[in-house]
């Protein structure tokens, strides 16, 4: 044999040396990481004794939530990193991302801040961010980007940048989904993607889109749930089932994920217990006891009180949101029925006051305002640029019985959002026939102090939304918005959303003859040039015959993003929350759930309208310019004389929706029919099919940016409408012709709809006021519509907030189906809400 | 047939609940203080915005009639005693400052029927449909009492908004089809009325009482303007007014606003000037003079 000299690297113990290496490399950056305190940032309350909240505790925790500048947390990224080179290999899937939630919970750092009665952070802290590089491995220009931007933006410090570059970005960059799903998809779809015709949820993010609902999920004890779920695994029919293994190992992946949350609140129960043995303030020090006993009750057993609900709960979020990065965070559903029963109970046997309750609901806010949705990078960004993360709690309904749902939490929860007036959680409420006007009166009393919340919706409407669907009706009831908008059944179903669709883009593209004009590359079918069109008919079919072909680009592209994330991101701790996924042994993200949906998210709806009115009536029909000089105006922005004389017809002479003119309506109903009808039905690849919705979060600016002049006036580069909103200034005859038109739309076949509607405040002021609001929301309910929310707030302010955000740093406005700060929104976005018709009287 | 210069849906402030109110345009009245100055001719009228007017010209070429001239200074102006109101100027400005007020007319079943399309906010909410103007009085018998039967046999509440400054006859036609009187009183005493609306109130005054004596329900309302109507004196006579000959009437106490001033700009007119705002504090004293002197179906604004 001949001599062969081994490289010292092998000798020197090898590939076990090296891996001892890089799990050293992992603890010395976690040191590193975590030794930096949580940055700050001012608000207007300069102090926390006049900052908002029912008391001093309340005070103190809302003012360090709003005072503590988001930043990016590199734990998570870290341990999980260190789970993948321990674990992966050895064993599945489902239980390698079990044992990421676990590992991260067992070791990540834990604090109570002075005075939590809830305890538990997603990171280390209050504001603090992790990262999720199995999805999206950020590049370093993305953290610097994050750090350097002037809106939604996350403090990243010098190390957290040398963990991310030494560890994260060699191990995850070429693992990361999004790497995954860009490869998998065809050179067509990367034209559409780019042309900006469509956006695509799973880049950057995971399905989520549930909310806790089920029974086990609302009151099962964790043990109960481990002893399911160990039922299921051992009646696993090895003889027949062909599936048994891969259903074993979900199973086993949901039992390594409960673990986690039992771990998470030992180590709360025992955290408390050190502190309060240290606390001098005897009050104080009974709280932590009674913190403690509640997280080591709720470890393994029920909840026995309203408190210890609130903290069981809480644990659930911070594992469903730890767990994966889904879409809109996680809600606790109806909280107001599920915790009825506890609030009753407990004051019945004098445990519980109502003032308490409201302090411990306070205090449940903060927790929630304490997360800032996952940082994001590029389109995602532009398509929903907000720290809200969409934790949507819909207040009154009805039962699963059918009963009227309002009850005393539900007015508790009101006063609780009115006095906490967060962006998140999105706090909104369900107006069903049978709520009390009362309720809706004071809905509206708290919505009228301007800041978006609650929006309203309508449960009568949601529940034949989930009946069209196929659901049972008692599991329709069951259901509610989250996120924006969006209708699914809570604790029974996965709903994701996959994207928006640029409506308008759509007919540019058209108009273009299957080219962008903005690079002049062919992204579409050649359907003809349109001066060639002798009729209006003709126009539309081209232009539905693109719509048709984007739309298969689409949902080819979200099927096959749907079946790597369910290969390569298996959610154990969500698919036990949320039924049948133990039952089945699968996977929420792979069909497991009850029911499957996916959406599809229409944008532009009133926009696209207005583009086709406008060219339906003034080219075809009063014949008051010919295509030629239309098209000519529109590829010049309305530039020069011609353009400003065009652009004065068009905007002003045209009958435009939003004002209960059928001439328009009309062409929205035939738009949006087609896009339901080419939507609705398809397989989606998780047993269910696909819906659509019509929301827009802040993808019409982005949608806007990429969308030249439209035929209706809108320049270039302007933000194309929101949801079914009208397009800005196109509505002028009040908000009963805006509803008018919206409820055109057959709002029970999508799965939801988005009306924003803005009244300076002296139109709706007084009782009388109060009153119309209330009566204006339930007759769009009357007639069918899903959803309305309001800004109530005078131009001036708005217009003296772009200038001076200094003075306005807690100003809070509506965007699309959330709330956020005026200061962290773009200039684009600030002008489109200003430019947002204002209606009066 | 009457002119319409507007059909407001969602009034909140001409009777109850959530409402559509139509503007007719002409009125016999001429209130010094009027804030819709287009609604007084009986003529479409021609309102032009020229703060904003770039000075494009391109109405000027529009103009069948020539009414529209570049001035020594380069800006564009009108000149009203040439325009007929035909409307060519409105579609050429491309920053659409010209309107025509008083462009719509429609058969009174037209526009019965587009004033149906708000009725389920009408019947959620209590409210209706409110007659206005303009002086909706002034208008014809026959136009009103189809357009009035009309949408009470569809069940709509209706209002008119009158000044009361029409022939008892037009106003006993209607009442079977009327829900509501929203009857304006600007002055008690009989030569400041003149002096202020061009007639004295002596029709009006009495129209009101035959209202009252039919049973009509009346809201009684009454514009603050300082310095016209708003002394004691004035409002003492008014509570002896509607003590002794009305009733059950409710009272609106209505400030004047100074908001359709540039209205009259628009109209190539000058606002009268001279007249002011009264305060909250003021509203709020003259609310409480009425409930202290028994007339407690008071209110401010509505």
């Amino acid at each position: 044999m001949p001599d062969i000299e081994t490289p010292a690297a092998v000798c020197d113990g090898g590939f076990a040396k090296l891996h001892n290496q890089a799990l050293a490399a992992i603890d010395a950056a976690l040191v590193a990481v975590r030794s930096h305190a949580a940055p700050t940032r001012v608000t207007s309350h300069a102090t926390w004794e006049d900052d908002r909240g029912m008391n001093e505790r309340v005070k103190r925790l809302r003012h360090q939530s709003e005072t503590t500048q988001p930043y990016l947390d590199m734990e998570r990224a870290l341990i999980e990193t260190a789970t993948y080179l321990e674990h992966e290999g050895s064993v599945s899937t489902p239980e390698l991302r079990g044992m990421v939630l676990r590992d991260y919970f067992a070791k990540k750092t834990i604090t109570i801040e002075p005075g939590e009665l809830i305890v538990g952070e997603k990171g280390r802290g209050p504001q603090a961010a992790p990262t999720f590089p199995e999805l999206c491995c950020h590049t370093l220009d993305d953290m610097h980007n994050m750090n350097d931007r002037e809106q939604v933006n996350f403090c990243v410090t010098a190390d957290d940048l040398a963990a991310q570059e030494n560890i994260v970005i060699p191990y995850w960059s070429a693992r990361a989904s999004r790497e995954k799903i860009m490869r998998a998809q065809t050179p067509a779809w990367h034209d559409a993607f780019e042309a900006g015709i469509f956006t695509e949820f799973y880049e950057q993010r995971a399905g989520g889109h549930t909310c806790l609902g089920s029974e086990r999920g609302v009151s099962a004890g964790f043990d109960e749930i481990r002893a399911d779920i160990q039922a299921a695994i051992d009646s696993l029919d090895y003889m027949a089932d062909e599936n048994a293994v891969s259903k074993r190992d979900e199973l086993s992946g949901m039992l390594i994920a409960l673990d986690a949350v039992t771990i998470l609140a030992e180590r709360y129960a025992e955290l408390a217990e050190r502190m309060a043995a240290e606390e001098s303030d005897a009050a104080r020090a009974a709280e932590l006891k009674q913190v403690a006993e509640n997280c080591r009750t709720v470890a393994h057993g029920r909840p026995q009180t309203f408190w210890q609900w609130i903290q069981r709960y809480w644990f659930i979020h911070l594992a469903i949101t730890s767990e994966t990065n889904p879409w809109d965070a996680y809600t606790p559903g109806r909280l107001d029925q599920h915790l009825i029963p506890y609030y009753r109970a407990d004051v019945e046997a004098g445990r519980l006051d109502r003032e308490h309750a409201l302090e411990l609901l306070e205090c449940l806010w903060v927790k929630f305002n304490n997360q800032p949705a996952p940082p994001k990078v590029g389109v995602t960004l532009k398509e929903s640029g907000t720290y809200s993360d969409f934790a949507n709690i819909n207040t009154g309904g009805i039962t699963p019985e059918g009963a009227d749902g309002v009850n005393e939490v539900s007015y508790l929860i009101l006063d609780c959002m009115d006095e906490m007036m967060f962006i998140q959680p999105n706090s909104n409420v369900q107006i069903s026939r049978k709520t009390p006007r009362r309720f809706l009166l004071r809905a509206c009393e708290v919505a009228r102090a301007g800041w978006g919340q609650p929006a309203f919706y309508n449960t009568e409407e949601i529940v034949d939304e989930l009946l069209a669907a196929g659901k049972s009706l008692s599991d329709a009831r069951r259901g509610g918005s989250s996120g924006c908008v969006e209708t699914g059944c809570w604790g029974y179903e996965a709903y994701p959303l996959t994207g928006y669709f640029n409506l308008p883009k759509i007919l540019e593209i058209t108009l273009h003859n299957g080219v962008d004009p903005r690079t002049g590359k062919r992204i579409g079918l050649a359907t003809g040039d349109p001066r060639g069109f002798a009729t209006y008919e003709e126009l539309f079919e081209a232009y539905l015959a693109q719509m048709r072909y984007f739309i298969d680009i689409k949902v080819r592209g979200s099927n096959v993003n749907t079946q790597i994330c369910a290969r390569e991101n298996p959610v154990p701790f969500m698919s036990l929350m949320t039924e049948d996924c133990i039952a089945r042994g699968q996977d929420y993200n792979a069909g497991g759930a009850r029911y499957n949906t996916t959406y599809l998210q229409g944008v532009g709806i009133g926009s696209i309208t207005d583009a086709l009115a406008s060219l339906k009536c003034n080219v075809y029909d009063e014949r008051r310019m010919t295509m030629d000089e239309l098209m000519d105006t529109l590829d010049s922005d309305f530039a020069g004389e011609e353009g400003t004389r065009i652009r004065g017809i068009v905007s002003r002479h045209t009958p435009k929706y939003g004002n209960d003119d059928d001439y328009a309506d009309d062409i929205m109903r035939a738009v949006f029919d087609v896009f339901r009808d080419y939507v609705t039905g398809r397989p989606n690849m998780r047993r269910g099919e696909w819906r659509v919705d019509m929301l827009p979060t802040t993808c019409h600016i982005y949608f806007g940016e990429v969308t030249g002049a439209s035929p209706s006036g809108r320049r270039a580069g302007e933000p194309v409408s929101d949801g079914i909103s009208p397009e800005a200034h196109a509505d002028v005859c009040g908000p009963t012709a805006v509803i008018a038109s919206c409820a055109k739309m057959d709002h029970a076949s999508t799965g939801g709809t988005l009306l924003n509607q803005k009244f300076a405040p002296a139109a709706i002021e007084g009782e009388r006021g109060l009153s119309n609001l209330a009566d204006l929301v339930r007759t769009y309910f009357d007639m069918g519509g899903h959803h309305i929310q309001f800004n109530i707030i005078d131009r001036a302010t708005l217009i003296d907030a772009r200038e001076h955000p200094e003075n306005y740093r807690d100003l809070i406005v509506r965007v699309a189906g959330f709330s956020e700060k005026w200061c962290n929104l773009g200039r684009e976005l600030q002008d489109e809400i200003i430019n947002r018709t204002e209606q009066g009287f | 047939m009457p002119l319409i210069f507007n059909i407001q849906r969602f009034s909140t402030h001409d009777g109850p609940g959530i409402r559509t109110t139509v503007f007719f345009k002409g009125c016999p009245l001429a209130c010094a203080w009027c804030h819709n100055p287009e609604s007084q001719a009986f003529e479409p009228e021609l309102m032009v915005d020229e703060e904003r007017c770039t000075g494009c010209g391109a109405c000027i070429s529009a103009c069948p009639a020539g009414a529209i001239v570049r001035a020594g200074d380069g800006s564009v102006t009108t000149d009203r005693s040439r325009c007929t109101a035909c409307g060519a100027c409105v579609d050429a400005c491309a920053d659409g400052l010209r309107e025509i007020a008083g462009d719509q007319q429609l058969p009174a079943s037209a526009l019965a029927r587009r004033l149906l399309a708000d009725r389920m906010f009408f019947e959620r909410s209590g409210g209706g449909v409110t007659l206005s103007g303009g002086e909706v009085l002034a208008q014809d018998g026959a136009y009103l009492e189809e357009l009035c039967r009309e949408l009470h046999n569809e069940g709509v509440h209706v209002a008119i908004d009158t000044c009361g400054q029409a022939p008892w006859k037009r106003i006993e036609r209607l009442l079977p089809h009327v829900d509501l009187w929203l009857y304006d009183m600007k002055a008690l005493d009989p030569d400041i009325h003149a002096r202020c609306t061009g007639h004295t109130n002596d029709l009006i005054l009495s129209n009101l009482e035959r209202l009252a004596q039919a049973g009509a329900r009346i809201n009684v309302r009454v514009p603050v303007v300082h310095p016209v109507n708003d002394g004691i004196e004035a409002m003492d006579a008014l509570v002896a007014y509607v003590t002794s000959r009305l009733a059950g009437a409710r009272l609106s106490l209505l400030p004047y606003h100074a908001t359709g001033n540039g209205k009259y700009r628009r109209l190539g007119r000058e606002a009268h000037s001279g007249f002011s705002a009264p305060t909250d504090e003021q509203m709020e004293r003259l609310c409480q003079l009425f409930i202290d002197r028994g007339i407690t179906d008071v209110e401010i604004g509505g």
